[in-house]
């Protein structure tokens, strides 16, 4: 009877997955060899990526730091590896990078001006800092309207008193605002503020700005508009843009689902005249065209007129973008906004909005990363951004042959910019998601 | 109604137009500067240095000028055109004028409403190739694969010189300079055209210049030279006449070193009229009396701009060629100073 050969009393400890299918070997396995058609296309593309490698890593790691030419360059080459193959001249970027990040106005034509361009960014970090990350204190907006003011007088230059003048006009105008809203329906208090500050600035401000200027005699040397180039016109240009084009941009999308026929037809008109021209055009005509028909007295600055179109062509863009978003969201919520009780604008701020926003992220953020990179098309109308450099850089006979040294550098430049940008979104709609998953 | 009001704005832009262009002189003279438009880069007639000021054959032509009126070389400020917008900066007064590498044509003299003032470079289009093909002679190029930058003048200047020699061609497109430069290099095409002047950029820039001849022969017109606007005389007679006086100056014999020492006067009496050691030729113009000395001295007479920016001194190594004054062979001559 009790001849049961073998009664297993315990389960058996777990066995590891077996080996060729865990690890890098299993994700190959799996990912790269799993049929003949994948295997093959691997090899190709591991041959292609290999050889890419293998004529890249030299050329980049081997390269030349110390050189003051393109010839002295491959002379130094010569010495070293007398191969006859072409490594990088990095030298052209330890000579001119201060020229291609800080343009001609900071770089070295005004030796010493860097703190300049490198204060006024650091300054619009720490004014975005409470937009971009809400649980930083209030009193940080402070900055963010300091800002408004001290960067434009940090780029162009001239007597501290201009921005604190105009600061303290629209200090006074806030203030005015209240008061008149206590007295009249708040509408009118905006027009009345608005027609004040109009009349500030015609009377007001060079009286106030002497006065100033008498107790604070601090001057910056002025910087023309035509010299700002380089990253620092990139970074002026976007910033203006992305800040600016982004309430523009959703006031235009309120106004295209409008039952107000003006309202919703000027909207409408305005974001497709805008979107049905391409931006070079645009900011040929701004600064070219224009000239023609106003004054020659009238000097319509080039830096400023490619400011404000790019701000409506990105808010044209942008605004599109949040009528998806705007779209997307169900009828109920604005039904149930009524039913609260909620007028128009305190619905679309408090209910709406905020989710169609939400929605928007990504596709607003990939606006605002293509219109930064647009701001290379500013070249058109000679206005050197940091392609316009590289060119005006190759056209110096020390460096007349240089074409992959000075785009890498500038391309990883632009890339740092763009994929903060990037992992900000994802930040960002990664704290907002509010579904259950 | 709407057809008054289109036309009224067209009026009060041509207003505006006729207005800017009065009296450049006294506007420059306002402002303290010149605004001479350039290129945003082209080798050896307008780059920046590391310091990021503006140099090149052309720039000192702006900087005589700067001389001229204000006695101060520096008294310039460059405007960076590009081809596309020079035109239109120029005639909306962005610019006094254009030294800008522009070719003298009669469209853009008639039809453009601008005035070409003189030639400061007689460039053409020339060939380039390799030492070892063992060709002297563009003559001898019969079945030469050529690379050719699309859609250019040159490109028609080239099928025009072959049939003309009664010689076929193979063309090999490219899209610009860059990727030119590359085939070249690499051997896939044996001849390179395009204009003489930056022909020998290129050639300074490979990576055995030495191993490359540039061949005799230019094939094309291209007279580059300052730009005015139509309808100010007193304006372009002070460019015209500035360019003389460089160009007069290297006749005479009149340098850079020398010219303050022959401003005093001497027996030649065209040097003394020049310089303004006899008669008025300054006030004239509404300049100084000794407006050709500050200019000389400011930058040398032409030939010594010539050699110090794009000569065969320099990395681009450019011959004087038709550039060379009339007594020696070239293009270069200035009208009489009296």
């Amino acid at each position: 009877m009790s001849d049961i050969g073998y009664v297993r009393t315990e389960m058996l400890g777990q066995l590891p997955p077996p080996g060729n299918t865990v690890g890098i070997v299993g994700w190959m396995r799996s990912n790269l060899f799993s049929s003949v058609s994948n295997t093959i296309l691997t090899l190709i593309a591991a041959a292609f990526v290999v050889n890419l490698l293998f004529s890249m890593i030299p050329w980049i790691f081997l390269g030349v730091w110390n050189a003051d030419s393109l010839s002295h360059c491959r002379e130094i080459f010569d010495a070293k590896y007398g191969d006859g193959r072409e490594y990088a001249c990095w030298a052209v970027v330890r000579d001119r990078w201060d020229q291609i990040i800080f343009g001609y106005s900071f770089g070295n034509l005004n030796e010493g001006l860097y703190w300049r361009p490198i204060l006024g960014v650091l300054l619009i970090f720490v004014s975005i800092t409470p937009i971009l990350f809400p649980n930083t204190s209030r009193w940080l907006y402070v900055a963010t309207f300091a800002t408004l003011f001290l960067y434009p007088w940090l780029i162009w230059g001239g007597a501290l008193a201009g921005p604190v003048t105009a600061a303290l006009i629209f200090i006074a105008g806030y203030f005015a605002f209240r008061a008149l809203a206590k007295a009249m329906l708040p509408s009118f208090a905006l027009g009345a503020t608005i027609v004040l500050l109009a009349v500030a600035f015609l009377y007001l401000q060079a009286p106030i700005s002497s006065v100033i200027a008498a107790i604070l005699p601090i001057e910056l040397q002025p910087v023309a508009s035509r010299e700002i180039s380089g990253f620092v016109l990139s970074i002026t240009i976007g910033v203006v843009a992305i800040v600016v084009s982004l309430p523009i941009a959703i006031l235009l999308a309120l106004g295209r689902q409008s039952d107000l026929l003006i309202v919703n037809k000027l909207s409408t008109g305005f974001i497709e005249i805008i979107r049905g021209v391409p931006l070079i055009t645009l900011i040929f005509v701004a600064t070219v065209l224009l000239k023609y028909f106003l004054p020659s007295s009238f000097d319509l600055d080039p830096v400023l007129a490619v400011m404000i179109l790019v701000t409506l062509f990105t808010a044209a863009y942008i605004a599109e973008v949040i009528r998806g978003g705007l779209a997307a969201l169900s009828k109920g919520q604005k039904e149930a906004a009524d039913s609260l009780g909620l007028n128009y604008w305190q619905a679309q701020r408090l209910i709406i909005l905020p989710q169609a926003l939400k929605i928007s992220i990504p596709g607003i953020v990939s606006n605002f990363i293509s219109v930064f990179k647009d701001t290379t098309l500013v070249s058109i109308v000679a206005l050197n951004d940091p392609l316009g450099i590289s060119d005006s850089i190759r056209s110096n006979s020390d460096w007349n042959g240089i074409v992959w040294e000075l785009y890498g550098f500038i391309a990883l430049v632009f890339w740092i910019f763009c994929f903060g940008m990037s992992r900000y979104s994802l930040y960002l709609e990664r704290k907002l998601r509010t579904d259950h998953r | 109604m709407k057809k008054s009001v289109f036309f009224g704005a067209l009026a009060f832009a041509g207003l505006a137009a006729g207005a800017s262009s009065a009296a450049t002189l006294d506007e420059i003279k306002e402002r303290g500067k010149i605004n001479c438009g350039v290129t945003e880069g082209t080798l050896g007639f307008s780059s920046r240095d590391a310091e990021g000021k503006h140099q090149g054959f052309d720039v000192e032509f702006c900087r005589a000028l700067g001389a001229a009126i204000f006695d101060d070389p520096d008294a310039v400020e460059y405007v960076e055109l590009s081809s596309k917008n020079r035109f239109t900066a120029l005639s909306a007064g962005q610019a006094d004028l254009l030294y800008r590498t522009t070719t003298w044509t009669f469209s853009r003299d008639v039809d453009l409403k601008t005035s070409f003032v003189g030639i400061n470079y007689y460039d053409g289009q020339g060939f380039m190739v390799p030492k070892s093909l063992g060709v002297s002679s563009a003559k001898e190029l019969e079945g030469a694969t050529v690379c050719i930058e699309t859609g250019t003048t040159t490109e028609l200047n080239l099928s025009d010189f072959f049939r003309v020699n009664g010689m076929s061609y193979e063309p090999l497109p490219v899209g610009g300079t860059t990727e030119a430069k590359a085939l070249f290099e690499e051997g896939a095409c044996d001849v390179y055209t395009t204009d003489a002047s930056a022909l020998a950029g290129v050639r300074a820039s490979l990576k055995d210049p030495s191993a490359f001849v540039i061949l005799p022969e230019i094939v094309s017109k291209e007279p580059l030279g300052p730009t005015v606007r139509h309808g100010d005389n007193e304006w372009e007679d002070i460019v015209r006449w500035t360019q003389n006086a460089l160009v007069a100056a290297e006749e005479l014999g009149v340098t850079q070193a020398n010219v303050a020492e022959m401003a005093k006067g001497g027996d030649n009496p065209e040097i003394n009229r020049l310089l303004g050691a006899e008669g008025s030729l300054g006030e004239m113009l509404g300049l100084s009396p000794d407006w050709a000395v500050k200019a000389i001295a400011a930058t040398g007479n032409y030939g010594e701009i010539f050699e110090r920016n794009i000569g065969e001194s320099t990395p681009i190594g450019l011959a004087r060629g038709l550039n060379a004054l009339w007594t020696e062979g070239g293009l270069q001559y200035s009208p009489p100073f009296r």
